[in-house]
């Protein structure tokens, strides 16, 4: 079995990495026990919640969350094109439960941060040492005239996924043939900066396969979007974009793409020169911090919440981390792999300070994947760092990027693949 | 088996030395936090739940460093992890194997072909075992091929076989005579079986 010396070498040289590895473990000598309340069950508060419990289980866990199932807005778009079923990206809060986790249904209505208190719509309250608010997004639907919460009940967002990504696709599905889709895409910042072309691809390849002689005109609040060239390069591919038959049209804020009003009675958007009438409409509202890190007093004048970006501790109130799409955590995009990561990074850093010790040295990732069309799929990604001095989070230098252009057919399906791994796996990471 | 135990015994030992040589210097790198940004994609302590992203959990240190390594370099083909190594220092490469190989290699069931499986089975014996010992559990300088995900696998044969990625001269060897033998049909059954080993 040892006929060679290389692999005694490698028995011996592994064990020593491994007791390297083992000196540098952050592990909580003493338990800190103490009180956790995390606000918000998305992937950024779940898995607060889990990585707290993991790393002391002397720790009172209890996470609020308003519904009582959660469905995942990664991977939604492919059930708005028919490609897999709702229930396929609902999650359950059992298995935060099984990992200790108090789980609440109720809604966060009022965080007091000197008497450090959370009281909920159901009048429960409850004491903390630590409070965790990831509430996500809000829509600011004031920024459009004409829109309102009321007309989402026939112009979908399905930017939170649920009901709303059912609806979007039940319209899809009754469009006569010929029929345009419009799809309002927001200005920055935005949760899933690629989501709204990954969902006129995914609009695209349904029409293409039902209702050929439809178009999807996407109405743009920018002049540039993330992954641009693959998404061209894919809807060049797959749906004719660039040919007077394109089935996928993109109007830049600077042609007149930029969407001022809504009239949603008439399923009609305008913009500075046109009205555009739509047999769907898919108006993607600009986007705020959700509303409790609002009434809470937690949002800078954007909008979001800001944070110190090694523990993510609220800069307005201590005692407090706001993670996920509510704070403002540039260079990271608002995405769900960057709420997990984030979500691991500040539960370090909670389980730390509530023991008197410091919190170490983040590390971050963001890794996101967007379907363009039949087996093709590409990447972003990127690894991270904290620059102490600037509290900012910076991405390693000569890593990260896009997938290449020159790609082969077999790399773009094999993303395919790991962009389903990615999704069971962050699920169960964030959840499970 | 005996002697592995025995071996397994002087490594421990020699695990203990290195601690405490190791104690008293202070790390940058933070095994646990660089390891848990994996998470998401790899899953929760490197046991991934499928379909095709790998379980990188208990992999010995030698073959997670030499993988990373080829990533970074470009000598290894990837979709996306030459994007990812390319953050990390060898030290923090170094940290990282040594966190996830403390970790269980889980298995969690996947969906294979039972009559692969039990062609497989034969062929590993004569193909692969002198490496992959223990029905693929041992990953003493190699992949841990037992329960390893079926796409995952898959895609290494495939870069193997169409030389863009490199193989030893005795791999090199017995993949030589397996798909002379067996074709790729041949690869199929061996690889059905050991995703399906528990």
């Amino acid at each position: 079995m040892f006929e060679t010396d290389r692999r005694t070498f490698v028995k011996l040289t592994g064990g020593a990495a491994v007791a390297a590895g083992i000196s540098g473990f952050p592990h909580i000598a003493k338990a800190a026990g103490g009180k956790v309340v995390v606000v918000g069950g998305g992937p950024a508060g779940a898995t607060a919640a889990k990585y707290i419990k993991r790393g002391d289980a002397s720790v009172d866990v209890t996470l609020i969350e308003a519904n009582p199932e959660y469905h995942t807005c990664f991977m939604s778009n492919e059930v708005i094109g028919g490609e897999r079923s709702i229930d396929s990206i609902r999650v359950s809060y059992d298995g935060l439960k099984k990992h200790g986790v108090n789980v609440v249904n109720d809604l966060v209505v009022g965080i007091d941060p000197v008497a450090k208190k959370v009281t909920t719509k159901g009048g429960q309250t409850f004491a903390y040492d630590r409070c965790v608010v990831a509430p996500g997004i809000d829509f600011n639907y004031g920024a459009i005239e004409g829109h309102s919460e009321a007309a989402t009940a026939t112009i979908p967002h399905a930017w939170k996924a649920g009901p709303q990504t059912v609806l979007l696709r039940k319209q899809l599905e009754a469009m006569p043939d010929g029929g345009t889709v419009i799809v309002v895409a927001p200005p920055e910042p935005f949760r899933c900066p690629p989501g709204p072309y990954e969902r006129a691809s995914m609009i695209a390849h349904y029409l293409k396969a039902n209702k050929p002689k439809s178009k999807v005109l996407i109405l743009d609040a920018k002049d540039a979007f993330s992954k641009q060239k693959l998404f061209e390069q894919a809807w060049t591919k797959f749906y004719g974009f660039g040919t007077p038959n394109s089935m996928i049209e993109w109007v830049a804020a600077g042609k007149n793409g930029k969407v001022s009003k809504l009239h949603a009675a008439d399923m009609m958007v305008e913009t500075d020169f046109d009205k555009i009438k739509g047999d769907v409409i898919n108006l993607i509202p600009h986007q705020k911090a959700g509303k409790i890190a609002f009434d809470a007093d937690l949002v800078n004048d954007k909008g979001w919440c800001g944070v110190n970006k090694k523990t993510f501790e609220s800069s307005k109130h201590p005692g407090i981390h706001v993670l996920g799409d509510a704070s403002d955590a540039a260079t990271m995009p608002k995405s769900a792999y960057s709420a997990n990561s984030q979500a691991k990074v500040a539960a370090s850093a909670v389980l730390a300070l509530m023991s008197g010790k410091t919190p170490a040295n983040p590390s971050y990732i963001n890794t996101c994947y967007s379907v363009a069309g039949k087996d093709h799929c590409f990447s972003v990604a990127a690894v991270y760092k904290y620059n102490d001095a600037e509290n900012k989070i910076v991405g390693v230098e000569g890593a990260g990027g896009l997938s290449p252009l020159d790609a082969s057919e077999s790399d773009r399906k094999r993303e395919l693949m790991f962009a389903h791994s990615w999704f069971s796996n962050v699920v169960k990471d964030c959840w499970g | 088996m005996k002697r592995t135990t025995s071996l397994r015994q002087i490594l421990a030992t020699t695990a203990c030395a290195a601690v405490l040589a190791f104690g008293g210097a202070a790390s940058a790198a933070d095994p646990e936090m660089l390891s848990n940004a994996c998470a998401g994609c790899h899953g929760t302590d490197g046991t991934s739940a499928g379909p095709a992203t790998p379980t990188i959990a208990n992999l010995s240190v030698e073959y997670f460093v030499e993988m990373m390594k080829g990533y970074k370099a470009g000598t290894r083909p990837s979709t996306v992890m030459a994007r990812i190594a390319k953050g990390y220092s060898d030290e923090e490469i170094q940290a990282m194997a040594g966190y996830f190989q403390q970790r269980p290699f889980g298995r969690p069931e996947q969906v294979v072909d039972a009559a692969k499986v039990k062609t497989g089975k034969s062929l590993a014996k004569k193909y692969c075992e002198s490496c992959h010992e223990d029905e693929g559990k041992v990953g003493e300088g190699v992949g841990v091929l037992a329960g390893q995900k079926l796409p995952y696998m898959q895609y290494s044969v495939s870069d193997f076989l169409d030389g863009k990625r490199q193989m030893e001269k005795r791999q090199a060897k017995k993949f030589e005579e397996l798909k002379a033998d067996h074709g790729d049909a041949g690869f199929e059954a061996v690889l059905n079986y050991y995703a399906g080993v528990k």
